[in-house]
């Protein structure tokens, strides 16, 4: 490999054959770079799907009342369904694979929330403790809500940082009191969502608080529950155990479809990762049919240039040159091509990307659904190999080729 | 140093055989120096691409520095053309893209010889047939009977037994035939066994031994007299 008179060999065919050689490099290159790209612009279409995952668990379950739209035991269609804390304690008690739950209620309308001679109105939320799993909610100063909170119906909040930075500017919020529509709450802890800026908006307290001081007596919004690591089947059984529940509590047609509705996010998440999956099929796929397509043109130029130098190779066999030392000859030129190029297109590639990535960042531009296009040093390392094989599979065929020659019919003089 | 029993040697052409060799014995001992004549189509080609192991026969044996040659893989082939055998062609043959020494050294290489220790002894044979000044220069840069000259240093490098020569001087004018024939007097005298393929009479005549073909069987042999 490091002898120096095959290298001298291969810097003279391709400088003999300039042109022939740059055409050739370029199709693998080509084929590389686009191979680098689409898998990078898939990792960004990926990370920006993961992001808008990311706010909330992908394992959480929504479960919101609606209508009844068929009639079910005798009872008229168009009742309206309601979820009350019985719902909560049964689902939580008697459906198993379900790790974390919380009812919400949504305190009607947004409130005037003030602070000194601050205020700003935000949306309040009464929910259980467990709602920091769902929400993938971390307190990032003080304390999330607890169940000392809830049994002993405190009033106390839990704000985000978007509500702490326009009530208390600098302030340490943490043991202030605000007021939330003429009532004092105590702050006892600021969240960070993962999600983006609208979910650090909001303000939760304890929801036995919000039945109590709103007037939602034992009535709840909705229901959020997530269900572990829990396959698609399985989440699709205890959503339909929560619905067959509920039907019965209050009768309505297991089937009807507007009675409640349920939200799976472990169903829709499954529905992305295979999208994805497929994206990533495709795009390997569409790279390695363009890098065939640069293997195929540097082995159509080798074997030319193996039928140009018959005579050469007919001279070599004369003067002992093994079959082996031919093919040896043949094959590192070819990998010596095809990695160079293929080097230049994954670099390229890199570079694209890497730029792409940093005017993204630089400018800030939203794009949804898309971000933080990036290559991962294993794809990078899965390139070059795929490259070091592709020069082999290129050269192997010129290579066999020229160390057939027959050195009488090499010698013949004309 | 050359023996060859009853061998045979023919082509396909289409459905029919043609016979190129019709049953040659042959004896050459070492240090000889031989010419073969023959006209276009006598097999004279053919006996030196087997004597050459270039080309496989067959029936018969022929045995080379006591060595049957006889089916043998491509991998031997090589190996013994590298160690017994020296070629010089009508055409010269030289690579091109290397210069005088490389050329002379490229024997060397598939011997697995350093590059140092292969370049100091190629530039020795160099100076041997008068060219040492030229070693830097390409191929393309030298006059015909230079080229044959390094043709002729670059066969003798691996110092084998039989130097093979087809047409060496087919390509020279006369004066440079000359001197080549006397370089390879030279070799001869120095011990060397020399095989000649010509169809030139002068050349011949050159020559120890002169043996005639003619549709694939010596039709005659002769002892020249040096001129």
């Amino acid at each position: 490999m490091f002898d120096l008179d095959k290298w001298q060999e291969i810097y003279y065919t391709i400088k003999q054959n300039k042109l022939r050689t740059f055409l050739t490099a370029f199709s693998v290159s080509w084929g590389i770079f686009m191979l680098v790209l689409l898998l990078g612009a898939g990792r960004g279409l990926e990370n920006g799907v993961n992001e808008e995952f990311e706010e909330d668990a992908v394992n959480s379950i929504y479960v919101s009342p609606g209508r009844t739209s068929i009639p079910y035991k005798g009872m008229k269609q168009g009742r309206y369904i309601r979820l009350r804390n019985s719902d909560y304690d049964k689902t939580k008690s008697e459906i198993e694979g379900i790790d974390h739950i919380t009812g919400r209620y949504y305190c009607s309308g947004e409130f005037t929330v003030r602070y000194k001679d601050r205020y700003s109105s935000f949306s309040v939320i009464g929910v259980h403790p467990d709602h920091a799993f769902i929400e993938n909610q971390k307190a990032f100063q003080g304390r999330y809500l607890n169940h000392n909170d809830h049994e002993n119906r405190r009033k106390v909040v839990i704000m985000g940082t978007e509500v702490s930075k326009i009530l208390f500017k600098n302030e340490d919020p943490i043991d202030k009191w605000i007021h939330i529509g003429g009532i004092q709450y105590k702050v006892v802890g600021v969240y960070d969502d993962a999600g983006d800026g609208d979910e650090d908006r909001r303000i939760f307290i304890p929801i036995s608080t919000a039945q109590l001081a709103y007037n939602g007596s034992n009535y709840i919004h909705n229901m959020v529950f997530t269900v572990g690591d829990a396959s698609v089947k399985e989440s699709i059984e205890i959503v339909d155990k929560v619905k067959e529940d509920l039907s019965n509590r209050y009768k309505f047609d297991p089937t009807d479809s507007r009675a409640i509705f349920i939200w799976n996010n472990v169903e829709n998440y499954q529905r992305f990762v295979n999208l994805f999956n497929g994206i990533k099929i495709f795009i390997w796929i569409v790279g390695i049919g363009t890098i065939i397509a640069g293997i195929v043109g540097v082995s159509n130029i080798m074997l030319i240039v193996v039928k140009e130098r018959t005579r050469e190779i007919g001279v070599r066999k004369a003067l002992g040159a093994t079959p082996n030392s031919i093919i040896g000859l043949f094959l590192q030129e070819a990998i010596v091509i095809t990695g160079i190029a293929g080097y230049i297109g994954l670099l390229a590639g890199i570079g694209l990307i890497e730029f792409i990535n940093y005017s993204l960042l630089e400018f800030s531009v939203e794009a949804p659904y898309f971000r933080n296009p990036e290559i991962h040093l294993q794809t990078a390392i899965g390139a070059t190999l795929l490259l070091i094989f592709s020069g082999v599979i290129a050269g192997y065929i010129p290579a066999k080729k020229a160390s057939k020659v027959r050195p009488i019919e090499a010698l013949r003089d004309e | 140093m050359i023996e060859l029993r009853e061998i045979r040697k023919s082509y396909d052409v289409g459905k029919q055989k043609l016979e190129v060799l019709k049953s040659i014995d042959l004896k050459i001992e070492a240090g000889e120096l031989v010419s073969i004549m023959g006209s276009s189509g006598s097999g004279k080609s053919t006996l030196l691409n087997i004597i050459g192991i270039l080309d496989n026969y067959d029936s018969g044996d022929f045995i080379l520095n006591d060595t049957l040659i006889k089916n043998l893989s491509e991998r031997k082939a090589a190996y013994y053309r590298n160690r017994f055998l020296g070629f010089v062609f009508q055409s010269f043959n030289l690579l091109s893209f290397k210069n005088a020494l490389e050329n002379v050294a490229l024997p060397l290489y598939y011997q697995k010889v350093r590059r140092k220790k292969r370049n100091i002894k190629a530039m020795e044979y160099l100076d041997m047939v008068g060219l040492k000044d030229w070693a830097e220069h390409m191929p393309g840069e030298l006059s015909g009977g230079q080229k044959q000259r390094i043709a002729i240093a670059r066969a003798l490098i691996a110092d084998p037994k039989v130097i093979l020569a087809d047409e060496p001087t087919g390509a020279l004018d006369s004066q440079t035939s000359f001197e080549v024939m006397e370089i390879f007097k030279e070799v001869n005298n120095a011990g060397k066994t020399i095989l000649i393929v010509t169809h030139e009479d002068d050349i011949a005549h050159k020559t120890d031994r002169i043996i005639k073909l003619r549709d694939g069987i010596i039709v005659d042999e002769e002892i020249a007299v040096a001129s």
